[in-house]
C-alpha cells in the first residue's frame, strides 16, 4: 500500500497532543495535514500566512520561552526563504523548533523548479545543532511523530509530496534518530545506503540485483545529520563498494555526506545516485527521475559500476 | 530611579559604551549613544526583570532587534548584577561572553540578534508564547530606523496585529541615519506613524532623549489594550558626543584615544 508520509507525520501529532504540551505555527499551505490543529486548539495554534520568515524567527522566539513549537511549510521555502532565520535563530541559540518541510525531490514533478526542493539537505546540514531526518515510508513517519516529542533541538524533517510504497512493517518496525536500520543484507558485494522513498527503488534494485547473482546490503539511513558514520564505514569494511541513493541533489545531501566520512576514515569506491547539478522541471515524476538517472535500473547500473571499479583495483 | 539618578546613569551608560567600543577596536557609536536615554529607563525602571533569576519565565522579555548597538545593554546588565563588571573589558574578543552582536551566552540576553529585521519576529513568538502560557510579561523590541527597510518587519507587524498581541511593545530608535547616510536618502521610511497605524497598531511619538517623557510613555496604562504598540522615539544618532552626532561616518567606528578622551570630557559624569 501507499501513503503520505508527511499527512501521516501530521495526523498522528495532533493525535498526541492531548497528552503532549506543543504548540504549531502554521503557513498557509496544504503541507503536512496539521493546518486543521487550531479547530481542536485553538490556544496553540497560530496562523502566519504566507511569510516564512516570520514564521520561523516567530517560532525561535517561543521556543525561546520554553514553548515545543512546530511548523510545516514546502521544503524549498523552509530552506531557502527562511534559510537565515533557521541558521540564527533557531540553530544559533539551539532551540526546540521542528520544521516539517514536504514536497522534497522530485516527487514534486508537475510543479516545477520554484517548488522543487532538491538542495534542502545541503542547506541544513551546513548549520550546527540541526538534525535532519527524512522518514522512508509513512509507518516511520509515524514512528518519527512520536520519537520528534522527545526532541528538543532543532530538528528538520523532510517528506516528499507524493503517495511512497509502504516499506516497514508497523509492529515491528524500529527507528532511533541518528542510527541506521540494516534493512537487507544480502552479502558483501556492495553496499546501497538510501534516504527516504527512494530506498523503496535502493530494495527493488537488491533483489534484481540477487537475480544476476551480486549481493548487495541495503542501509536505511534515515538521519543524514548526524551521520551514522560507524555504519557507513562498516558497510565499506563488508564490501568495498558503496553507492548511495537520495531524492536531493548529489552536491551536499547524503551522496556528500557519506563520501566525506569515507574519504576520511575509509577511502572507498562509490557512487552517488539522485539529483544532478540541474534544476527540475514539471513532469511527470517517473520521467524526472529518468532523466537524472535515479531509476532502479540506474541503481542498478550504479552498483555493477562501482564493484567494477572495486575488482580493477 | 528618579529622573536624576537617571541622568546619571544615562551619563555612565554612555561613558562605559565607549570606553567599551575604544577598548574592543571596533563597535557601534552612533546607535549606542542615540538609545541610551530609553535602555535606561527600561532596565532600571520598566522591566519586570530579576538578576538573579534570569531565566525566571514570568519575566519581560527585551530584544535588541539593532542588535549592532549592544555596547549600552551589556554595560547596564553588568551594572544590574547579571555578570561581574570585568566582563565589559572583555567585548568582541576571543572567548567573550560579550559577542558582537548579542548571543543568549550572555547572561540577561533574551536572543540572539544583529542580523536586521528579526528581532520583531522573535518578539512576536515571545508574546504568543506568554500568551498560551497565561503569563502577563511584556515583550519589549528595540528596532532600529534604517532595519525598518528590511521586509521582514512588516511581516512581523501584520501578525502581531492579526493576533493582537497588545502585549508586545515595539520601539523604533528613530535617530534618522545609517551607516552611509541620511535614512531619508538612503531609503526613505515615511510616514512612519502611518505605516504602523495602517499595520494596526497603536503608535506614540516620544523625544527619545527626554527622561521624563520615556518614563510617562513606558507605562503598561499607555499600552493599546487589544493591538500592539510602537514608540517611534526620535533621537540623534550618536547623541551627547558633539563630534559624533548626526554623523553617519560614527555609526560602526571606534574612537580613538584622543578621541574618546574628549567624548568622555563632553559627556561628564564618572566612571565604573
Amino acid at each position: 500500500m501507499k501513503d503520505f508520509s508527511r499527512l501521516v507525520f501530521g495526523k498522528e501529532l495532533i493525535s498526541l497532543a492531548e497528552s503532549n504540551d506543543f504548540i504549531i505555527f502554521n503557513a498557509d499551505t496544504k503541507s503536512c495535514a496539521i493546518e486543521e490543529f487550531g479547530k481542536k486548539y485553538p490556544e496553540r495554534n497560530f496562523s502566519f500566512g504566507i511569510a516564512e520568515q516570520n514564521l520561523i524567527a516567530s517560532a525561535a522566539g517561543a521556543a525561546r520561552c520554553g514553548e515545543k513549537v512546530y511548523l510545516a511549510t514546502f521544503a524549498t521555502f523552509a530552506s531557502m526563504r527562511a534559510c537565515e532565520q533557521v541558521r540564527t535563530f533557531v540553530c544559533y541559540p539551539n532551540v526546540d523548533v521542528t520544521i516539517l518541510g514536504s514536497h522534497a525531490g522530485l516527487q514534486t514533478g508537475t510543479d516545477g523548479a520554484t517548488h522543487i526542493s532538491t538542495e534542502d539537505i545541503s542547506i541544513m546540514r551546513s548549520f550546527p545543532n540541526m538534525t535532519i531526518v527524512e522518514p522512508s515510508d509513512y509507518v516511520a513517519a509515524k514512528k518519527l511523530a512520536r520519537l520528534s516529542l522527545d526532541f528538543h533541538t532543532p530538528l528538520y524533517i523532510r517528506f516528499p509530496k507524493t503517495a511512497t510504497p509502504q516499506i516497514h512493517d508497523e509492529n515491528t518496525y524500529s527507528m532511533k534518530i541518528g542510527v541506521s536500520n540494516l534493512i537487507l543484507n544480502y552479502g558483501n558485494d556492495v553496499a546501497i545506503i538510501a534516504m527516504g522513498w527512494i530506498l523503496s527503488w535502493a530494495m527493488e534494485a537488491a533483489e534484481i540485483l540477487k537475480g544476476m547473482g551480486i549481493n548487495a546490503k541495503v542501509i536505511e539511513m534515515h538521519t543524514v545529520k548526524p551521520l551514522d558514520e560507524e555504519a557507513v564505514i562498516k558497510a565499506a569494511k563488508d564490501t568495498g563498494a558503496v553507492v548511495t541513493i537520495e531524492d536531493h541533489t548529489i552536491l551536499g545531501g547524503l551522496g556528500a555526506a557519506v563520501s566525506e566520512v569515507l574519504g576520511e576514515n575509509i577511502p572507498t569506491y562509490m557512487q552517488r545516485v539522485g539529483v544532478l547539478d540541474r534544476f527540475g522541471v514539471s513532469g511527470e515524476p517517473k520521467f524526472l527521475y529518468e532523466e537524472n538517472n535515479m531509476t532502479v535500473s540506474d541503481i542498478i547500473s550504479a552498483c555493477k559500476k562501482v564493484i567494477a571499479k572495486k575488482e580493477s583495483k | 530611579m528618579n529622573i536624576n539618578e537617571l541622568q546619571n546613569k544615562v551619563k555612565w551608560v554612555r561613558r562605559i559604551t565607549l570606553e567599551m567600543i575604544n577598548k574592543a577596536g571596533s563597535g557601534h557609536p552612533g546607535g549606542s549613544l542615540s538609545e541610551a536615554e530609553i535602555l535606561t529607563v527600561l532596565y532600571y525602571n520598566v522591566l519586570n526583570i530579576d538578576p538573579r533569576r534570569p531565566d525566571w519565565p514570568d519575566r519581560d522579555r527585551f530584544i535588541l532587534s539593532k542588535g549592532h548597538c549592544c555596547p549600552p545593554v551589556y554595560a547596564i546588565l553588568a551594572d544590574l548584577g547579571y555578570f561581574p563588571k570585568e566582563e565589559l573589558n572583555t567585548l568582541r574578543k576571543y572567548k567573550s561572553i560579550l559577542q558582537g552582536h548579542p548571543s543568549i551566552i550572555t547572561p540577561g540576553i533574551d536572543m540572539v540578534s544583529g542580523s536586521l529585521g528579526n528581532g520583531l519576529s522573535v518578539g512576536v513568538g515571545m508574546a504568543m508564547a506568554g500568551r498560551k502560557q497565561k503569563r502577563n510579561y511584556n515583550v519589549y523590541v528595540m528596532m532600529g530606523d534604517g532595519e525598518l527597510q528590511e521586509g521582514t518587519i512588516w511581516e512581523a507587524a501584520m501578525s502581531a496585529a492579526h493576533h493582537k498581541l497588545n502585549r508586545l511593545i515595539g520601539i523604533v530608535d528613530y535617530n534618522k541615519i545609517q551607516i552611509n547616510g541620511n535614512v531619508s536618502d538612503i531609503m526613505a521610511i515615511e510616514p512612519l506613524a502611518d505605516k504602523w497605524k495602517a499595520f494596526g497598531w497603536k503608535v506614540i511619538e516620544i523625544n527619545g532623549h527626554d527622561l521624563n517623557e520615556i518614563c510617562d510613555t513606558f507605562r503598561s496604562e499607555k499600552y493599546d489594550s487589544v493591538r500592539p504598540t510602537v514608540i517611534i522615539a526620535h533621537t540623534v544618532k550618536g547623541s551627547g558626543v558633539s563630534f559624533m552626532e548626526g554623523n553617519c561616518a560614527w555609526h560602526g567606528k571606534a574612537p580613538d584615544e584622543e578621541q574618546l578622551k574628549i567624548a568622555l570630557n563632553e559627556i561628564g559624569g564618572t566612571g565604573i
